[in-house]
């Protein structure tokens, strides 16, 4: 079966005053059709970045400057931009982080409803209403017929999540890339809100890229983990496998800085130091600095190492269970 | 909305009533208006005979008081030079003003909004370059100025327009106005451009800077992701909210132009409401000082509430008659 999204060698820099600045830094992966993939990171580390590559919503002076994103086999970087906007919400559906930032506080939430479906669809008004009022049922909006007619100010932040989630629905699309769409709200939300996502995209057949910085989420919800640190991909597999033994020495320090991850009465370990400003990474491996296993070997380029069912950028390893 | 309306209106009536105490004060200060009324060589005689019928001889408070009981029954006292109802005077005139207003308003906004969209979704450009070193004119040199040049270049070498007066008048509905003769508005062109010339560097630096504040928001990029055309994001998502500030800021200056139209009326010779302000302070004529400012202190009042009234419809988180 061919995958949904098939990303390779993508790079988007940005291009600073202060030189190029490496925001996602030659990223391979690819997303099967129905899978659900989890990414995380630290912040800074590419992970919105990579999101707004696929869907070509990088804002000057960033630019993807190498690489391809196949989706469904067709390259988008050499779509023209009204083929692009036929994509965007389309076939691939986006959520962000900050529902009290993603919907226009003076448009109401009907209109930016109806205005996505007829940005795609030629429907009749009152048919794209009730494709609106129906996707706002699905996501557990009561009495949704009204709501239609209420701005987001009247909205909790959970709510405004599940309108947006319901937006990102409404052409049920091929793959939907959520950024944190959980962070900014309390935990019992985030919970509910992960359930109910993984229901309708398995419900719909959607496959899903769900950022996050949050492995205990990922760990929930996801079929597979890409670790993301500095603009690479350093670790990628199954959700099981890696988690419970990291090959990366910053996957594994990600681990002890869990509590839900550390068996109990064992300390949890921060990892030392902070991320390199990306204008100023170390050459070689960009996590040297941070890294107890570091040798000299270090400062040059780990290459990708693929083993069955994982691959990660390390010349030292953990082999067997570790962290 | 009808709490909002009543509190409001009680509000008006509080600031009328502190305008005209302070303007009667203030007048009352300056000097005694017997003095400018009449001739050096009156006799003794004569000179109370007017004192005493303009009222001047009371205390200050009794005036006041007097004043204010007859203003309440419509009546806001008579010109001590044209010996008419002041706001009679003021009325004559105010059509005038108005008209100069409203038009010159009307240019910023249909003018300063285009191009300050322009500008702000093309920074940097030579386009933006030259709308924004152009706007720094507006801003910069002076009104009358402005004017001047205006007349030098468009009266005086082209011989294109006139530079005085109102111009012949034509009537509509029962309106009468320049706007509706060919000749009216030949003479209006040019003191409506020096009038909003500033106001219309004023919209464009708002409309810019609304576009580029609003341009990175999450909603923006969100309506992109939702596949909208360029249109839509620019027209409706940038555009509503940037028509926030713009009414707020719009409201407020028409008041201002309202005020201040005085500069342009003296260098065209518009016969709005202006000169007949300079005249009557220059001749201590307090009763048609104090109408002019309660008319124009009015026409505030009711520009703010438009205002608000108009805010209320853009921008849904306001709601009239919440707290004030
Ligand atoms: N407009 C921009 N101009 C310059 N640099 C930018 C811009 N946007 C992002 N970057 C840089 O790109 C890098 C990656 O940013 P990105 O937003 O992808 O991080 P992230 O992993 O999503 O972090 P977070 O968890 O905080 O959302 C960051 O180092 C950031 O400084
Ligand atoms: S390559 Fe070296 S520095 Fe980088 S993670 Fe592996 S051991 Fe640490
Ligand atoms: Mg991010």
């Amino acid at each position: 079966m061919t995958p949904v999204l098939d990303v390779k060698n993508l790079s988007t820099h940005f291009m600073t005053r202060r030189g190029v600045l490496k925001a996602v830094d030659d990223v391979s992966f690819t997303v099967g059709q129905r899978e659900i993939v989890g990414l995380v990171g630290e912040s800074g580390s590419g992970k919105s970045i990579t999101g707004f590559s696929i869907l070509g919503l990088v804002d000057p002076p960033g630019r993807v400057v190498s690489g391809q994103i196949l989706f469904n086999g067709e390259d988008l970087l050499k779509m023209p931009p009204t083929a692009m906007r036929t994509i965007r919400g389309k076939r691939i559906a986006m959520i962000f982080q900050d529902p009290m930032m993603t919907l226009n506080p003076v448009l109401s939430v009907g209109t930016q409803m109806v205005e996505t479906v007829l940005a795609h669809d030629k429907v009749s008004r009152a048919e794209a209403r009730q494709r609106s009022r129906d996707a706002l049922g699905l996501v557990g909006i009561p009495s949704p017929e009204e709501r239609l007619d209420s701005y987001p100010h009247q909205f909790s932040g959970g709510m405004r999540q599940r309108v947006a989630i319901a937006i990102a629905l409404l052409h049920r699309p091929d793959l939907i890339i959520a950024d944190e769409p959980t962070t900014a709200l309390d935990v019992t939300i985030q919970s509910q809100i992960l359930f109910e996502i993984k229901r309708l995209a398995g419900e719909f057949g959607m496959a899903l890229i769900w950022i996050s910085h949050d492995l205990g989420v990922v760990a929930a919800l996801a079929d597979r983990i890409m670790v993301m640190y500095a603009g690479k991909i350093v670790e990628a597999g199954q959700v099981d496998g890696v988690l419970t033994e990291p090959r990366h020495p910053y996957t594994s320090g990600l681990l002890s800085a869990v509590p839900a991850a550390v068996p109990r009465g064992e300390p949890l370990r921060p990892i030392p130091g902070f991320a390199p400003s990306p204008l100023s990474r170390p050459s070689g491996c960009a996590f040297r600095d941070r890294c107890a296993r570091a040798t000299e070997i270090c400062a040059t380029e780990p290459m990708l190492e693929i083993a069955a069912d994982r691959e990660f950028r390390c010349f030292h390893p953990h082999l067997g269970r570790a962290a | 909305m009808t709490v909002f309306v009543i509190r409001r209106f009680l509000q008006s009536i509080a600031v009328l009533c502190v305008t005209a105490i302070i303007v009667f004060i203030g007048i009352y200060a300056i000097g005694d208006p017997a003095e400018m009324l009449i001739a050096p060589d009156a006799s003794q005689a004569e000179r109370a005979q007017v004192v005493a019928s303009l009222g001047l001889d009371k205390p200050l408070w009794e005036q006041f008081f007097t004043f204010a009981w007859n203003a309440l029954h419509g009546d806001l006292g008579r010109s001590f030079v044209f010996n008419r109802p002041s706001i009679s005077l003021i009325f004559e005139r105010l059509p005038a003003t108005l008209e100069l207003t409203l038009v010159g308003l009307f240019i910023a906004i249909i003018i300063g909004i285009p191009l300050g969209l322009l500008s702000g979704l093309k920074p940097n450009t030579a386009t933006d370059e030259v709308i924004m070193t152009g706007s720094i004119f507006g801003f910069s040199l002076p009104s009358f100025w402005q004017g001047m040049m205006l007349i030098m270049i468009f009266s005086v070498w082209l011989g294109w327009l006139p530079s005085t007066g109102r111009g012949q008048m034509g009537e509509f509905l029962g309106i009468h106005s320049s706007l509706f003769t060919l000749d009216g508005l030949k003479h209006l062109i040019l003191p409506a451009i020096n009038l909003s010339l500033f106001k219309l560097s004023l919209v464009i630096r708002l409309t810019r800077t609304g576009v580029r504040e609003t341009l990175p928001l999450d909603f923006v990029k969100f309506a992109r992701a939702k596949g909208l055309s360029e249109n839509r994001i620019v027209f409706v998502h940038v555009f509503k909210n940037i028509l926030i500030p713009l009414i707020t800021v719009i409201g407020l200056e028409l008041g201002s132009m309202l005020a201040f139209a005085v500069v342009t009326e003296t260098i065209f010779a518009w016969p709005g409401i202006g000169k007949l302000l300079i005249d009557s302070i220059m001749r201590l004529d307090r009763p048609v000082v104090v109408a002019y400012l309660l008319v124009i202190v009015s026409l505030f009042i009711f520009i703010n509430f438009v205002v608000d009234v108009l805010y209320s419809l853009v921008d849904p988180r306001v709601r009239l008659g919440d707290a004030s």
